[in-house]
């Protein structure tokens, strides 16, 4: 028979998503402070491991239908692509801008392409991380 | 490109033709269309007697790696002349011959003219060319021409063996003869024969002198089947029988006889190359010529016969270059050319000799269906015209008068009598040893010889023992060896003709030094040269071969009481036999197919490596001045640290060692927390998190069976490897902190701490550095951790055995 671990459903929903928001925090605290897309991404994986783990593999499949193979590949592409970009724009590959730009509700806020290539490494970092996993957890 | 050159590649050229002219012009046999160009070849060469024999010569290059110095050059002298001559002139006859030998239904008749053709260009190419690599090519050439023969028919095993020993022994020698080349590039800067000649002084004083002359002394021996090499010679003689004839006793076994020839200007002078050269001659000739008496396989009497005969040849050659020893103009020098004119006319009269006795073995062994001389016997009556050509190729090589090997017998004991009379290189103690070898080895090729004609075509026929009714060979088969027969006929009775045309230009080439200057050096050769010692040594060789003939075969049979096989095979099988067996044996030794002693062999290779450059350069060095201040808390997780690493190959069970080594990871993280690295302490405790997860997985997946505790097998080899590992790496360690305090390095992190804010926009130093200042070696990272992901689940989902076809 299956046991219902109470405690351990109601704890995950709030603490899986705890790790979520620090996670996110990570990844855009990076350009200033400990973080970045690689520790970012591991935690994310993390988050969702612990989903997986209390939950079975089936539900939280239904409930995150996403394809970490796709992952993998946009990941590498917009990292790729940041370097690409500006090479048509008459850089050497992988140069890197930024600029401080005058938003609404942000303010003065600095905004640099380096996120976009770090957002290719976190998309990249959970995918593989979920994928290998995931791949050994289902196999029987 | 020249006419000339053209000459030297036209059989290759015709070669490509020939199967084309097999395929499409099935009716008429192949050899009439190959039989052109020797012919063509031979009048073309012809034309050069004129010029060459009045001391010119004629030389057209071609580059072809320049920058190397390697230039074609073709190089026409009275040597490569009279090689030239034979290759084509033989090579033509043999043509002729084979047209009737090898019959155009059931033969592969494309094959046969392709080798025979490559072999022929090769040659050529040998013997002209003046570039020592571009000799080597033509050389390598001949032995894979030579070899490919003599598996022709590749469904025999004794041809594919002879074929395989040929092979190794001659290539083994090609190899030896290159690595002399290149030494003699080294002392005269160049490969040109004419250039090496110029600077013959330099050479001879040089320190590689020796190693060069030996080495190309061996490829000279290992392609002229002397002593010890001459093995391949008789099992050669699986190959067709025109083949044997060509290759086998006219042309390609004296490429060596030429080499030594062609370098003599070069190498000569020396006791060590008098002695070589002579002395493995003189027991080559011996050793041959007693070989030869105990075979019952004709072409085998003949093989050994070619291996005596060149070791003739090779002796007089080293005889010969005594004269260089005097200097030019001396008259002992003079004295001593003769020794060189007899080889120069041996050689001519062994090729027509042996390529007629050749072809004659040929038509008994296709007119009877054996070559067993203890089959045949008493053929004289239905093969008047081959016995005719017998009597006078066997007599010819017994050196018996009227023909022409007795006038080259006769010379060489000349050469050898007044070698005898030397008194350098020690020659006054051995001396006598030339003429008395010589003469044994005369009475034995005398016996040789008889045995030949006489147990073939006299004594009892044996209708019984044969498969055909014998019967005269077809015109076209007799022509060759009549055409050979007649020459040695005509040398014998006018050996003079050829004095002027081919015979001094080529000694002029072998001793330039010595005869250039000289006018008055005539050849003359006459048959009867009064009553001699020479003349009494014949009469001594006839009569007691005469003697010892009627003893041998008085009784039991000779062949019962002595063993065919030369005792050299029995070493040659089994050093090859050992050799793979050896090979085996190491490669089982080293090769286990464990991975724990690869890894014991690299680590090895590794601590051994180090350790002698550590040593080497004296590279070990403490030095604590630049050592910081340990803190209490990097104590403490130091001693915890290496605690509970020691710990790990102590437990005896999976889970607990998967949970240390995951404390050993946090530990680490701890450490770079100590040191002032969050990004990598985050990293390292979530990196160490999802491996000990994985490492748990993997656990769950084990199989059943396996799933016993294990023990570390304690090996006392392990623990000493991985000490020294461990010993080497830190005392790098600390020799690297010492050498970089000492140097006094900038570290390149002055320039991140200065310029990440103002250059990349970001406070974080370690994400500016990993996005920005070298973000290439993160996105190629990330592309690593896709492939590994990627593999997991090929791995896993597609579980592949190995055997399918992808």
């Amino acid at each position: 028979m299956r046991v219902n671990n109470v405690m351990l459903y109601t704890i995950t929903r709030v603490v899986a998503f705890i790790i979520l928001s620090f996670s996110i925090y990570l990844f855009f605290a990076g350009h200033h402070n400990p973080g970045g897309g690689f520790i970012g991404g591991l935690m994310t994986a993390a988050a969702l491991l612990l989903l997986y783990l209390s939950f079975d593999l089936k539900t939280i499949k239904q409930i995150i239908p996403f394809n970490y193979t796709w992952m993998i590949a946009i990941g590498l592409l917009l990292s790729l692509g940041t370097g690409v970009t500006s090479m048509l724009l008459g850089y050497p590959f992988l140069t890197q801008f930024f600029d401080y730009f005058d938003l609404p509700f942000l303010g003065e806020t600095e905004l640099a392409t380096a996120v976009l290539f770090d957002m290719g490494i976190y998309l990249t970092v959970v995918g593989i991380t979920l994928l290998s996993i995931l791949t050994i957890g289902e196999d029987r | 490109m020249t006419l000339l050159h053209l000459a030297v590649l036209a059989p290759f050229l015709m070669a490509i033709v020939v199967p084309f002219l097999y395929r499409y012009l099935r009716q008429i046999h192949t050899g009439w269309f190959v039989l052109l160009l020797p012919v063509l070849l031979f009048a073309y060469f012809i034309q050069f007697l004129p010029s060459v024999a009045n001391g010119e010569s004629i030389m057209e290059t071609m580059p072809w790696v320049p920058s190397l110095g390697i230039n074609f050059t073709v190089y026409v002298d009275g040597l490569g002349l009279l090689f030239a001559l034979l290759i084509t002139g033989i090579g033509a006859l043999v043509v002729l011959y084979s047209i009737y030998y090898l019959s155009k239904k059931t033969e592969a008749l494309n094959n046969f003219y392709v080798y025979l053709l490559m072999f022929m260009g090769a040659m050529l190419g040998v013997v002209l060319a003046d570039n020592l690599i571009v000799l080597y090519v033509f050389w390598e050439l001949t032995s894979l021409a030579s070899s490919l023969l003599i598996g022709y028919w590749f469904h025999r095993e004794k041809s594919r063996y002879g074929a395989q020993k040929s092979m190794l022994i001659t290539v083994f020698g090609g190899f030896a003869m290159l690595a002399g080349f290149s030494l003699l590039y080294v002392m005269a800067g160049t490969f040109s024969i004419r250039e090496l000649i110029a600077q013959a002084d330099v050479i001879a004083g040089h320190a590689l002198f020796l190693p060069a002359m030996l080495l190309v002394l061996l490829g000279a021996f290992t392609k002229s089947a002397q002593f010890p090499f001459h093995i391949w010679l008789p099992d050669a003689m699986e190959a067709p029988t025109p083949v044997s004839a060509y290759l086998h006793s006219a042309t390609m076994v004296k490429a060596g006889i030429y080499l030594v020839a062609r370098l003599t200007p070069v190498f000569a002078g020396g006791a060590e190359w008098f002695w070589i050269v002579s002395g493995f001659g003189l027991f080559t000739l011996i050793w041959g010529s007693y070989s030869a008496i105990k075979q019952t396989d004709l072409k085998s009497i003949l093989a050994f016969s070619t291996v005596s005969q060149l070791g003739l040849i090779m002796c007089l050659l080293g005889i010969g270059s005594s004269a260089v020893h005097f200097g030019y103009g001396s008259p002992e020098s003079e004295l001593y050319l003769i020794a060189t004119l007899t080889a120069v006319f041996h050689l001519i009269n062994h090729a027509t000799f042996k390529g007629c006795l050749f072809m004659v073995v040929g038509i008994v062994d296709h007119e009877t269906g054996t070559r067993d001389i203890r089959k045949l016997g008493g053929l004289m009556t239905f093969m008047p015209v081959t016995f005719t050509l017998a009597v006078v190729g066997s007599l010819s090589m017994a050196g018996l008068p009227p023909f022409n090997g007795f006038l080259s017998k006769e010379m060489f004991f000349t050469a050898v009598l007044r070698a005898a009379q030397l008194d350098i290189f020690n020659m006054e103690t051995w001396g006598l040893l030339f003429p008395v070898i010589a003469w044994v080895a005369s009475v034995f090729t005398f016996i040789y010889s008889m045995i030949l004609l006489f147990k073939t075509f006299t004594g009892k026929y044996q209708p019984e023992k044969l498969d055909k009714k014998p019967h005269e060979a077809p015109v076209g088969m007799l022509v060759s060896p009549v055409i050979l027969g007649s020459l040695v006929i005509i040398l014998g009775f006018f050996p003079n003709v050829l004095s002027h045309t081919l015979l001094k230009p080529a000694m002029v080439s072998i001793l330039p030094m010595l005869l250039e200057t000289i006018d008055h050096f005539g050849v003359h050769i006459y048959m009867w040269h009064g009553f001699n010692a020479e003349l009494m040594m014949t009469i001594g060789v006839v009569a007691a071969g005469a003697v010892l003939y009627r003893v041998m075969f008085k009784g039991e049979s000779i062949y019962e009481r002595l063993r065919q096989t030369d005792p050299l095979n029995h070493i040659y099988d089994s050093a090859l036999a050992g050799l793979i067996k050896g090979s085996i044996a190491i490669t089982r030794v080293q090769m286990t197919g464990l991975l724990r002693d690869y890894f014991a062999y690299m680590s090895v290779f590794m601590i051994l490596l180090l350790g002698y450059a550590t040593y080497r350069y004296q590279a070990l060095a403490i030095d604590m001045e630049s050592v910081a201040p340990i803190s209490t808390y990097v104590w403490i997780l130091a001693i915890v640290f290496i605690l509970s690493t020691l710990s790990v190959p102590f437990i005896n069970h999976r889970l607990t060692a998967i949970i240390a080594v995951g404390v050993i990871g946090y530990l680490l993280a701890l450490l770079f927390v100590v040191f002032r690295a969050p990004d990598l302490a985050l990293t390292q405790l979530l990196v160490e998190t999802v491996m000990v997860v994985l490492f748990l997985l993997c656990f769950y997946h084990l199989p059943e069976l396996r799933k016993e505790s294990f023990k570390p097998i304690f090996k006392w080899t392990n623990v000493i490897i991985s000490v020294a590992v461990g010993a080497i790496v830190t005392l790098i360690a600390f020799g690297s902190l010492a050498a970089g305090h000492h140097l006094n390095f900038e570290p390149i992190s002055t320039y991140f701490i200065e310029n990440s804010y103002t250059l990349a926009g970001g406070k974080n130093m370690v994400n500016v550095i990993l996005v920005d200042f070298r973000g290439l070696d993160t996105v190629l990272e990330v592309l690593v951790l896709a492939i590994a992901a990627l593999g997991v689940v090929t791995m896993v989902k597609l579980r592949m055995t190995g055997r399918e076809d992808v």
